[in-house]
C-alpha cells in the first residue's frame, strides 16, 4: 500500500478503515514507548485486518467493483513497470502531433528477457490526474503504441498492455486527428503482429478506447476490474435516460471479471491481494508478473504465423447468434 | 449542413427525431422475424415528401427516380440496405446471403425494456432481420459483395449478428475472389450485447486483414451517420474510404463532445467535408456518381 499520501477508504470499506486507524495509531504509540512489546497486540490487528480485507472482496456487487477499480490508491501501469521491469527505458511520442501522457510505454527486462511495454496511465495526484488526462488518449496516444509495437516487432520482443481507461478522450482536437481511426488501426495492426501480445486490465476496461491497445493472444484481467463496451455511467444515460441508473447498468452489463471469463472473451483472471491491488504493491505486480512470464514462455514455442491465425480465429468466434433454417 | 442529432436515441432502440429522414417510407410490413427479401414492402409511389434540408416537396417515385437524393438541395436522404443494393447492383439482381444470422439474448439484457422486446419490434418495424444485410452480385460487370448497415434497426447499431454477417461476408469474398464494400451507417456498438458487441470491433478487422492477405479490395462507404464502434473498426479501414456528402462521421457524438470541452462545435463538425479535410477520406461521392465511381475504381484495382 502507498505509504505517501494519505491513505483514502470508499464507503464499502469502512470496516477495514477502523481496524486500520487503530493499527496506525498502536504502531505510533510504539514507536513513541519503545521499553513496552506491543507485538502481540499488533500481530492480532494485522491478522484482523488481513480477515476483513479477505471479506470484503468476496460479496461485491458489480458497481462495488467498478468502484474498487477506480480505487484512488490504485496502481497504475508506471507502478507496475516499476515492480515487474528492470533496466525500463521509456519512449516518448508518435512522431506526428506530440507525446500523449495517457499512455507510457517502453522496452524493460521482465525476468531477464527484453519486453515492449504499454499502457494507459492515470494520474497519482491532482495534478498529473490533469498531465494523465484521466487515462483517456488521444489519437497521438494510440499512435504511439502503434509506433511501439512495430519497434517491438523489428527487434521481435514480445508486447504487453496494460489496460485502465474510462474511454479514450471525446475532445474536439481528438476527433479533428482521427480518434476513430486511431483505435481502428491499432486493431487491426494488433491482431497481425508477429509477436506474442498479452493484454492486461488493471483497472477499467472502458470502450474502444480499451481495446485499442487491448487485442492480444492472451488477453487478462486482474480480479477487481470490469471490461466492456461502454462505462455503467454512460449505459444509465442512453438506455435509461439517466445518470442514476448506473448500478443497475453495471449488473446488466456482466463487466466483472468473473463474468468475462465465463463468457470466454478474457482467457484468465489474476487474483489481487486481499482487499484489492491498492492493499499491497508488490504482491499484485509479483502475481501479476508470474503469469506473464508463464504465458510468454508458452506463446514464444508458437510460430508466428499460427499465433496470428489463433488470434484471429479466436476473435472470429466471440458473440452471440444463431442460424437459422430457412 | 446543419443538422444536430442524438444518435444514442437511435442506440437505445428508439426513433424519436420528428425527421423525415428517418426515411419512414422504408418502414415495412409487419411479417415477423422470416421476412424474406422478396415480402417486404416498399413505400407507396404516390406519397408527398418534403426534404428535411431544403423543405422542397416531391412525390416518393420522383425522389426514388432521383436516388433519394433532393433534386432541389442534393440533400442524400437516408436509405436502407436494399435500396443501396437497387442502386449499385446491376439490373437490381443479387443474391442476399447469411440473412439466416439472427440475434440471440443471451445475456437476458434489460435496461427499459428487455433486449429481447427491442428485438422484436425492430423487427416488425423494419421486417429486417438485423442491422445489416449482405448483398452479393455485379456492379457495372465486376463482381462485388456488400455489406449495408439499416439504421432503423436499434440505430444500425454493431453486434454480433453484423460481425458474424461481415466475417462470413468476407470468407465468401476470399472464396469467390471478389472484391468486398462495407456501407456503414450506425449510431455505434449494440450496447445491450455489452462486451460481446465490443470484441466485434477486433473480429471484422481480424477479418478485414484476412481480406488484405488474399489481396482483395476492401471499400469502405460512411454514410450518415457513421460513429462510435463502427468508425474505430471497419469504416476506417478501407483500402479506399469514401462518404457520402454531408454525412456526419465520428468516434464520439457530438452531444458528448460538447459536454467534454464546454463549447459549441463550429459548423460542418464531423462532417464528411471536413473528414475529408483532414485526410481520413479519399473522396466524397453523390449517390448519383457512386456505382460510376466504384466501377471505375474496381477497374483500376484489376488492371
Ligand atoms: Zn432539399
Amino acid at each position: 500500500m502507498p505509504q505517501f499520501k494519505q491513505r483514502q477508504f470508499l464507503d464499502f470499506e469502512k470496516p477495514v478503515k477502523e481496524l486500520f486507524e487503530q493499527l496506525a495509531q498502536i504502531k505510533e504509540i510504539a514507536e513513541k514507548n519503545p521499553t513496552v512489546d506491543y507485538t502481540s497486540s499488533i500481530q492480532q490487528l494485522e491478522q484482523s485486518l488481513l480477515e476483513r480485507r479477505k471479506e470484503i472482496t468476496k460479496h461485491l456487487t458489480p458497481w462495488q467493483q467498478v468502484q474498487l477499480s477506480r480505487h484512488p490508491d490504485r496502481p497504475y501501469t508506471n507502478a507496475y513497470i516499476k515492480r515487474m521491469l528492470t533496466d525500463y527505458i521509456e519512449f516518448f511520442g508518435d512522431r506526428n502531433v506530440r507525446d500523449d501522457k495517457a499512455i507510457v510505454g517502453g522496452f524493460g527486462l521482465l525476468d531477464g528477457e527484453t519486453v515492449m511495454i504499454i499502457g494507459h496511465q492515470k494520474g497519482i495526484n491532482t495534478k498529473m490526474r490533469q498531465l494523465r488526462n484521466f487515462g483517456m488518449a488521444n489519437p497521438e496516444g494510440y499512435r504511439k503504441a502503434l509506433r511501439l509495437m512495430r519497434l517491438a516487432e523489428k527487434f521481435n520482443k514480445p508486447v504487453i498492455t496494460f489496460i485502465d481507461t474510462p474511454g479514450a478522450f471525446p475532445g474536439a482536437e481528438a476527433e479533428e486527428r482521427g480518434q476513430g481511426e486511431a483505435i481502428a488501426r491499432n486493431i487491426y495492426e494488433m491482431m497481425r503482429l508477429k509477436v506474442p501480445v498479452i493484454c492486461v486490465i488493471i483497472g477499467e476496461g472502458a470502450s474502444g478506447g480499451a481495446l485499442g491497445i487491448g487485442v492480444g493472444d492472451k488477453v487478462l484481467m486482474l480480479q477487481n476490474t470490469w471490461y466492456t463496451v461502454i462505462s455503467p455511467e454512460n449505459c444509465s444515460s442512453i438506455l435509461w435516460r439517466s445518470w442514476e441508473k448506473k448500478e443497475v447498468a453495471a449488473e446488466q452489463l456482466k463487466l466483472t471479471s468473473t463474468d468475462m471469463k465465463s463468457f470466454g472473451l478474457v482467457d484468465e483472471v489474476v487474483e489481487e491481494p486481499y482487499g484489492g491491488a491498492h492493499w499491497n504493491y508488490e504482491e499484485a505486480a509479483e502475481s501479476l508478473k508470474q503469469v506473464l512470464v508463464r504465458l510468454l514462455k508458452e506463446l514464444k514455442k508458437i510460430p508466428a504465423e499460427e499465433r496470428i491465425n489463433n488470434r484471429i480465429n479466436k476473435y472470429s468466434k466471440m458473440g452471440f447468434w444463431e442460424e437459422v433454417e430457412e | 449542413m446543419q443538422h444536430e442529432e442524438d444518435f444514442d436515441a437511435n442506440l437505445a432502440g428508439e426513433d424519436k427525431s420528428s425527421e423525415e429522414a428517418k426515411s419512414r417510407w422504408f418502414k415495412r410490413i409487419k411479417k415477423g422475424i422470416t421476412t424474406s427479401t422478396a415480402e417486404k414492402k416498399e413505400a407507396p409511389d404516390g406519397l408527398w415528401m418534403k426534404c428535411p434540408n431544403c423543405k422542397y416537396t416531391c412525390t416518393v417515385l420522383e425522389l426514388k427516380e432521383n436516388l433519394f437524393v433532393c433534386p432541389k438541395c442534393n440533400y442524400h436522404h437516408r436509405i436502407g440496405s436494399h435500396e443501396y443494393f437497387n442502386i449499385l447492383f446491376d439490373n437490381q439482381e443479387y443474391e442476399e446471403l447469411f440473412d439466416n444470422v439472427r440475434s440471440v439474448d443471451f445475456l437476458q439484457f434489460k435496461d427499459l425494456k428487455p433486449y429481447n422486446k427491442r428485438l422484436e419490434e425492430a423487427y416488425s418495424k423494419t421486417g429486417l432481420n438485423d442491422s445489416l444485410s449482405v448483398g452479393a452480385g455485379k456492379l457495372h460487370g465486376h463482381d462485388l459483395v456488400i455489406c449495408c448497415s439499416d439504421f432503423n434497426f436499434i440505430g444500425g447499431s454493431l453486434g454480433s449478428v453484423m460481425g458474424e454477417k461481415i466475417a462470413k461476408a468476407v470468407d465468401y469474398a476470399i472464396e469467390h475472389q471478389s472484391p468486398l464494400m462495407i456501407i456503414s451507417k450506425s449510431g455505434g456498438a449494440r450496447m445491450m450485447e455489452s462486451a460481446f458487441s465490443l470484441m466485434q470491433l477486433a473480429k471484422t478487422s481480424g477479418k478485414l486483414s484476412q481480406l488484405s492477405d488474399a489481396k482483395l479490395p476492401y471499400i469502405s462507404l460512411c454514410t450518415d451517420p457513421t460513429y462510435g464502434g463502427t468508425t474505430a473498426s471497419f469504416a476506417m479501414l478501407g483500402d479506399v474510404n469514401i462518404a457520402e456528402p454531408g454525412a456526419m462521421i465520428g468516434f464520439a457524438g457530438p452531444r458528448v463532445i460538447k459536454e467534454t470541452i464546454k463549447k459549441d462545435l463550429p459548423a460542418g463538425f464531423q462532417s464528411s467535408e471536413f473528414l475529408m479535410d483532414h485526410g481520413f477520406l479519399d473522396c466524397i461521392v453523390d449517390r448519383k456518381e457512386l456505382k460510376d465511381k466504384l466501377a471505375a475504381l474496381l477497374t483500376l484495382f484489376k488492371s
